[in-house]
């Protein structure tokens, strides 16, 4: 048993913290003010990173990496692609989550197509950016009742609905969009369909003004008898009413721990600031007990032991991953604790560091912002805590709603 | 060489296993109860008696335990074949002989001597004295010990703090002690009739904090003498050695052997809110005499390392009692109906206990963080401190809300939760103890 990280995702990690803050912290306020515009900056961080990925076993930034690991045959213990994705991603969060959301080919349209693409759909998309586009105007946490279809026609689909909330829609090169196949065969008929930007019927509706991660964009699209053909069909065409809904599920038990490692870089960051700012009244070096020193240090403390918390719970997500345990309530379990630390703790920065915690003068206020979205999307604080709790009672998603 | 630990972990699996314990056990409770609530009131007494202490092997210099080697730097959540039969032997032990027991000893306030002999076949405390000494110990594993404290307070937190009173000081002395007083005392702990020991070092005074010690040990020729209160002391009538804290003139804080028979020592039975099977105290050290060679170890003895070890053991008692109200409350969740359909199919029941599981899982591997820093040697102050501050915070909420979920019945004693409410409030309060 040790928990710490191994020397040989020091590198990766130390090489992700740069780049954080050598090219993410100094744009990162120019892009939360321009919100909509494109950081061409990223460019070329993403060819460099194209470039590093090719030869290394996990992404910097990659979602694309993190997979269920097969079982090591000789029962040794790894650390792999689903922490070393994790460290990637909780470092440039430290630096800007809204620029790493907006990461070239790095999107989760890319992690749903590394997940259940076929050999050729994997080779025919290779090197582009892909969206994705679950949520619809009425149904969001309740992914399985899209309205979205998918009609057969020949050689093709027929996609007609409507999707919101698209993370990069705009600007990559495919949504991976999930529609029925049949509707009235419930949630097993759901299938995803890669459908690439340009596609007549596929209309761009327009882009979200939010409260954070602005650099991001958030996209509305159409789709109007839009016509995809049949080999943009990502997996089995299949209906499966026996295997329902588990497979398409299954991506998320390796994006959960990834958002929940986003919150710890957001966190880790407001917290360095909060206490470089406050240095003065932090005298203690982890000793005294909390209830005898002033309140301003006891809940430094205090926020630092739920950082960790929540960061070596992501970590034990991503290592059971990696080395092919089932995961899924940890997965939970870790973006939940992550998503609500992370939010509280970014705004009691805030609140400790006064009107310059306030002000856009610092970063704080930003990241206080920025924290929310990570207790919402890849499943809110609430379906986080149902999914924990049906694996805790043993209840089935039809006794606890 | 002598039994390896694990054999006594084995041997002691099977004598789990029979159920003879568990009918002596609850035989002799009901007496025992009467029979000892009598002789009791609040009082101020003597301690118990010390035991001769043969002093035989006696060794000039300490003897130290390895730390165990060969371990990669991955990180790495899976712990050995050893621990996990370690696991599963004290698992079996807490289930089947601590948590029938937990009842009685805590309205008796006293842990039967039967269960602590039963404990003792358990062979913990051979994992404490060094093979030089009589004990199996090679390496100081605090990750093991974690383990075992966690598992032995899934049935009772008091319980388990009774058994683990006395293997705390010998953990210290092996850790610690110099070579005379590990040959004086360690042998005892292995004893037919294990010596009773207790850390102390709370003191009755309100935000108490344990680099503010105000018990002092003044240095007087060949003495120290002794003088102040410690309070929620483990074992207070039957303990026959105390390890106390004082603070001394320019060697700060320090610990002493100070044995119950020394004269001005005397012991209040001052019951607490909880922990009740451990019979906790005040310990009373009036001017204490006691000669130089009772100050623990040498001036590298590391009190705050020592203070360390102990909130990590509690941290694992935390993390061990919060897992038997998630298990608990999701039994009683499940079969409790209101409103026509169990309770567990409301969110608002149901998020609760989500929400026991993530935080105890928080616990969990916080404390796993700092103890195998500890195991290997490494700095583990911070990880230390932070899992302290986290366990107590959480272990009170989830002991707050193992009540609320069983709603009046669980305010009554028909069921463990409120025991546990009240045990748990110590993971905040207690320092020293224990010692991983
Ligand atoms: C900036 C941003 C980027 C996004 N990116 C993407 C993307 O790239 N692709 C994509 O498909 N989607 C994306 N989303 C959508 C996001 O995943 C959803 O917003 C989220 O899953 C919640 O759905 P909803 O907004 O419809 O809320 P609702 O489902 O309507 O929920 C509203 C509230 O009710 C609670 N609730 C709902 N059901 C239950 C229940 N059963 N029990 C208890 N409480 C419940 C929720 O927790 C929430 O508090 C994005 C959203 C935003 C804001």
């Amino acid at each position: 048993m040790y928990l710490e990280l191994p020397n040989k995702l020091k590198g990766l990690q130390m090489m992700s913290a740069n780049l954080a803050k050598e090219m993410f912290r100094p744009i990162s306020r120019k892009y939360d003010l321009a919100e909509h515009e494109y950081p061409k900056e990223l460019d070329m961080i993403a060819n460099m990173l194209d470039g590093m990925n090719d030869g290394e076993q996990g992404g910097v930034a990659g979602a694309t990496q993190s997979s269920k690991a097969k079982k090591p045959d000789n029962g040794e213990v790894k650390n792999g692609s689903n922490m070393a994705s994790l460290i990637g991603i909780q470092e440039l969060c430290w630096g800007d989550t809204g620029l790493l959301l907006s990461m070239p080919r790095q999107g989760l349209g890319n992690a749903a197509i590394a997940a259940v693409a076929n050999e050729e759909q994997l080779e025919r998309f290779k090197g582009k950016w892909a969206a994705m586009a679950i949520t619809e105007p009425d149904a969001g946490s309740d992914s399985a009742s899209i309205r979205t279809t998918a009609k057969k026609d020949g050689d093709y689909y027929v996609l007609n609905g409507e999707k919101i909330f698209i993370t990069s829609g705009a600007r990559a090169d495919l949504i991976v969009v999930w529609a029925s196949v049949d509707p009235s065969l419930g949630r097993a008929a759901i299938k995803s369909f890669a459908v690439e930007v340009g596609t007549p019927g596929l209309e761009l509706a327009r882009l979200e003004h939010k409260l954070g991660i602005k650099a991001s964009d958030t996209a509305a699209y159409i789709l109007d008898n839009c016509r995809v053909h049949k080999s943009n069909l990502l997996g089995d065409p299949e209906v499966k009413v026996e295997k329902g809904f588990a497979g398409v599920m299954e991506t998320f038990d390796n994006t959960r721990p990834l958002v929940a490692g986003m919150a710890v870089g957001v966190a880790k960051a407001s917290l360095e600031k909060t206490k470089e700012l406050l240095k003065d009244c932090l005298k203690d070096n982890y000793t005294t007990p909390v209830n005898n020193l002033s309140a301003v240090e006891a809940g430094i403390y205090k926020m630092e032991a739920e950082w960790e918390a929540a960061r070596l719970l992501t970590l034990k997500a991503a290592w059971m991953a990696d080395n092919a345990q089932p995961n899924s309530k940890e997965a939970s379990m870790a973006k939940a604790k992550a998503g609500r630390m992370c939010n509280d703790i970014t705004l009691k920065c805030v609140e400790l560091c006064s009107g310059l915690g306030y002000s856009e003068t610092e970063l704080i206020e930003k990241w206080a912002r920025d924290s929310k979205i990570l207790d919402i999307f890849e499943g809110t604080q609430q379906i986080q805590q149902l999914i924990v709790a049906r694996r805790l009672l043993g209840k089935s998603s039809a006794e606890l709603r | 060489m002598s039994k390896p630990p694990i054999g006594y972990a084995l041997a002691a699996m099977n004598s789990v296993a029979s159920s003879e314990w568990i009918d002596k056990l609850g035989l002799r409770n009901a007496i025992e109860k009467l029979t000892y609530q009598g002789t009791k009131t609040g009082f101020q007494a003597l301690g118990a008696a010390t035991r001769q202490f043969k002093n035989v092997n006696k060794q000039l210099n300490p003897t130290r335990l390895d730390k165990p080697k060969g371990q990669s730097d991955l990180f790495d959540l899976s712990i050995t074949d050893e621990q996990q039969m370690m696991k599963d032997t004290v698992q079996r032990f807490a289930q089947d002989v601590v948590r029938p027991a937990a009842a009685t000893a805590d309205s008796a306030g006293f842990t039967a001597p039967d269960l602590l002999a039963q404990a003792t076949e358990l062979g913990l405390a051979y994992f404490a004295v060094p093979e030089s000494l009589g004990g199996a110990a090679v390496e100081h594993s605090p990750i093991t010990n974690m383990i075992v404290a966690e598992e032995l307070a899934t049935g009772d937190l008091g319980i388990a703090v009774a058994i683990l009173s006395s293997i705390g000081v010998a953990n210290a002395i092996t850790q610690w002690g110099s070579g005379e007083q590990q040959s004086k005392y360690l042998p005892a702990f292995l004893d037919e009739k294990p010596l009773p020991a207790a850390i102390a070092i709370s003191e009755p005074t309100p935000l108490f904090n344990a680099n503010e010690l105000n018990t002092t040990a003044k240095a007087a020729g060949d003495t120290y003498i002794l003088h102040g209160k410690k309070s929620c002391v483990a074992l207070i009538e039957s303990a026959e050695l105390f390890l106390v804290a004082a603070t001394t003139e320019g060697k700060g804080n320090q610990l002493f052997l100070v044995e119950s028979s020394n004269e001005g020592v005397t012991i209040e039975k001052s019951p607490a809110k909880g922990l009740k099977p451990a019979n906790v105290g005040t310990l009373v050290l009036n001017n204490v005499k006691v000669p130089k060679q009772a100050l623990l170890g040498d001036a590298n003895i590391n009190y705050q390392t020592l203070l360390n070890y102990s909130r990590l053991a509690w941290c694992a008692l935390a993390c061990g009692t919060a897992q038997a109200v998630l298990d608990y409350t999701i039994e009683y969740a499940n079969d409790r109906v209101a409103f026509g359909e169990p309770i567990s199919h409301r969110q608002s029941v149901a998020f609760m206990i989500a929400n026991i599981g993530i935080e105890l899982e928080g616990m969990r591997v916080m404390t796993q963080r700092a103890v195998a820093l500890a195991e290997r040697g490494e700095d583990f102050q911070r990880a230390a401190y932070l899992a302290h501050i986290f366990c107590a915070d959480k272990a009170m909420e989830i002991g707050t809300n193992g009540v609320q979920l069983l709603g009046g019945h669980g305010f009554t004693k028909e069921h463990p939760v409120e025991r546990w409410y009240r045990d748990l409030r110590a993971i905040a309060v207690m320092e020293g103890g224990l010692h991983l």
